[in-house]
């Protein structure tokens, strides 16, 4: 402990720990309850405050920005509704494991329970989606509170942390004491792996016949890519990728397989049903992933590389358990490989389900179609860009059809599958990346629901280039009512109603354009690539009815795989 | 199947509701939940009572492990421990006399803690299955109240080994 003698509010307080946190960035909206805050952050030059028009876009912002850097995101908003509205972002933050600090207003504590003004139990609405919570009821804790939270949602597995500040607390003084360090006794994330488990782990991918890399995000979080591709050049095993794994190894890669699950590759899908070793890396066999846990990798013996115990033996009960960092297992597995599988054989198959069965779309009918989109954006970044996509068939193109090279270039809303992601969070990471473009993806649907925050990236100027996908429908469910609901296509049509997209980029001061013609889709994509003075926007108006495949239903098995469309009389 | 779980967990402001939104939000089954001060200051302890298989058990104790303030979660089902419970049972005097309700209560070593000529109070304590035998004795003559305390246990401590005196063989 240091001290250092001076007596300072609580509002101080909270910026000399942002400071030592190195902090660069936040994303709030004032209020009553923190106006104090406010007050102080009026003369605060060592970072920079975002102000949102949403307080849901400030928690996807923080996001954003976390899964672009790795560093903790930040938001600051006013208690009861402010704090409420983060709710979504929080708990997106939590189902995708991204590190973010969201700190929120308080009635005086004198209030508290009294249905105050704008009052909201945020800690106990917060609870079951954080990592953890703190409600700080004496401004001598809040530093450490501070240092504890920021502990806890970078470290470990990674989550968003709430912390609420009573006005009261913020408004007192205390001497400042910093903690250099603070001990969480109930809290001690294990990073390195059992060594005799990592040795068995190697000695059974030496002697596998069809091994198998499932990668999952987690390998992204640790910053393990570099020792993953090591091990899979060394060893040339084949790797798919779950979602948010996406990037973690280059999608150009001759290794590479592809997105697993739901609406993974038929090819990949093959292997991870007749391999005879799975690797997950940083994966939590979620259910978009395994379908049917009964008749999932049944043939495979299964290693399980995690950070977070309670992943292990969740949904799939696997033969060997690794609690580590990934990273650190990578490393260390293939030091540990002493000689590589041999899996020519292994190779062959999988080039063989590939060419039976490749991605594929309509192309030929002049009309626009996503997938010619996406590729068409893969093209000209050459996979470079950071890509933040929003919920539903546009995202699910986006993962099959862009080539992500880099880790941290793929931003999506996984587990929660939250509409209205893409738009904020690309901002997030728009004020974190400055050397990469950053390309919002979102359909028609998602991006209505927070499009207000068009004007964040209008007044920062931010050469973010927003692409809406609009079919005219909620695709992914229109899809699912023509495959599984008896083609009652409920309340999907948007047609009627969606706004004049050109107009309301324009409103914000965005230059915006449209087309339905595959012709100019290159040229109008050239063109906002070359114009970098602020946003633009692109409408794509595609084809309604399409798609995406191949489509594992949901509950099934790969063997219930849909690869293309059964019914050609939808094909209007 | 039951199974005792026992929990050191830091003795603050909404420790003991994480552990009851985790059971609810997960879905574990909760049979019942005690909650008091230990030897170690700002430290408590929790005992969980939950129903399921081995490998339900193992969720539950990963999830516990995973909250921030858990310091220690130990299974005791796994391991040789005591089990105690705590009930006080209102019996209506009306269909009974009070005899035979201080026989009873002494047939199970309990005491009478109230009295007055329509109720009698016992409280016994015991494993909770012999609460169990208690309740099921008392329910013919009508009990008008109850409240059971929730299991509390802990480990055994471990017995130390004493060789046996051999008897001289000649």
């Amino acid at each position: 402990m240091k001290s250092e003698n001076v007596r300072l509010s609580g509002a101080d307080i909270l910026f000399e720990c942002l400071k030592r946190e190195g902090v660069d960035t936040i994303f709030g909206y004032p209020g009553g309850a923190v106006l104090k805050i406010y007050e102080k952050l009026y003369d605060v030059d060592f970072l920079q405050h975002i102000l949102v028009r949403h307080e849901q876009g400030a928690a996807h912002m923080a996001e954003g920005y976390a899964k672009a850097t790795g560093k903790v995101g930040v938001v600051l908003v006013t208690s009861g509704p402010g704090a409420t509205n983060t709710v979504t972002g929080i708990a997106d933050a939590y189902m995708d494991s991204v590190p973010i600090v969201v700190f929120t207003g308080q009635v005086p504590s004198h209030l508290i329970g009294n249905d105050a003004f704008q009052e909201a139990d945020i800690i106990g609405i917060t609870r079951p989606i954080t990592k953890h919570n703190f409600l700080v009821r004496d401004v001598k804790e809040l530093a450490s509170t501070i240092r504890k939270a920021f502990r806890i949602a970078s470290t470990g597995r990674p989550g968003p942390v709430v912390v609420d500040l009573p006005k009261d607390v913020i408004a007192s003084e205390c001497e400042f004491v910093y903690p250099n360090d603070v001990d969480i006794r109930g809290y001690r994330p294990v990073y390195r792996g059992h060594s005799n488990q990592i040795k068995k782990a190697a000695e059974m991918i030496s002697n596998s016949k069809k091994p198998l890399l499932y990668v999952g995000g987690g390998v992204i979080m640790s910053g393990g890519s570099r020792e993953l591709a090591l091990l899979v050049q060394e060893n040339n095993l084949p790797v798919t990728m779950t979602l948010q794994g996406l990037g973690a190894f280059p999608g150009t890669d001759e290794h590479s397989l592809g997105m697993l699950g739901m609406h993974g590759t038929y090819w990949a899908n093959q292997a991870v049903q007749n391999c005879d070793l799975l690797v997950s890396l940083g994966a939590r066999f979620d259910d978009r992933v395994t379908g049917n846990t009964e008749s999932f990798a049944t043939s495979a013996y299964k290693i399980h590389v995690d950070i977070d115990p309670a992943s292990i033996d969740k949904n799939i009960v696997v033969d060997l358990p690794i609690v580590g960092d990934v990273k650190h297992v990578l490393a260390e597995l293939a030091a540990e490989i002493q000689k590589p599988p041999e899996v020519e054989e292994w190779w062959e198959s999988i080039t063989k389900w590939k060419d039976e069965c490749p991605l594929t779309y309509e192309g030929n009918d002049g009309r626009l179609r996503t997938e010619f989109v996406i590729e068409k954006l893969s093209e000209k970044t050459k996979g470079e860009a950071v890509i933040v996509t929003d919920v539903g068939q546009h995202q699910m193109w986006t993962a099959q059809y862009y080539k992500f090279n880099n880790p941290r270039s793929n931003i999506t809303s996984g587990g929660l599958g939250t509409m209205g992601f893409s738009v904020p969070a690309s901002i997030g990471a728009a004020f974190a990346i400055k050397d990469r473009p950053i390309v919002s993806i979102s359909g028609d649907g998602g991006f209505q629901m927070n499009m207000q925050e068009l004007v964040t990236a209008a007044a920062h100027k931010l050469p973010i280039k927003f692409i809406i996908i609009n079919n005219s429908f909620l695709g992914m469910v229109r899809q699912w009512q023509e495959l599984f609901h008896a083609e009652k296509f409920s309340f999907t049509d948007l047609g009627q109603s969606n706004p004049d997209f050109v107009k309301v980029g324009e409103a914000f001061g965005i230059k915006s354009f449209s087309t339905d013609n595959p012709k100019e889709v290159d040229g109008l994509l050239d063109k906002v690539f070359k114009y970098n003075e602020g946003p633009s926007l692109i409408e794509f108006k595609v084809v309604k009815e399409d798609m995406v495949f191949p489509i594992i239903p949901s509950g099934k098995s790969v063997a219930d795989m849909i690869v293309k469309r059964l019914n050609p009389k939808n094909m209007m | 199947m039951k199974q005792v779980i026992s929990v050191l967990i830091e003795n603050h402001f909404g420790a003991f509701d994480r552990v009851a939104t985790m059971f609810s939000g997960k879905g574990f089954n909760l049979k019942s939940i005690t909650i008091g001060e230990t030897e170690i200051a700002n430290v408590s302890r929790m005992t969980i009572v939950t129903e399921g298989e081995g490998k339900d058990i193992d969720k539950v104790v990963k999830q516990l492990n995973r909250l921030v303030d858990t310091i220690k979660v130990i299974d005791l089902s796994e391991t040789n421990h005591v089990e105690r419970e705590l009930a006080l049972i209102k019996v209506d005097l009306q269909n009974t006399s009070l005899d035979e309700m201080k026989n009873v209560c002494d047939i199970f070593r309990g005491n009478v803690v109230d009295i007055n000529n329509k109720s009698i109070m016992l409280e016994i304590t015991g494993p909770p299955d012999k609460i169990d035998a208690v309740v099921n004795v008392l329910m013919p003559f009508g009990i008008l109240e109850m409240a059971r305390s929730g299991n509390v246990a802990l480990r055994r401590g471990e017995q130390l080994k004493i060789k046996k005196k051999e008897y001289p063989s000649n």
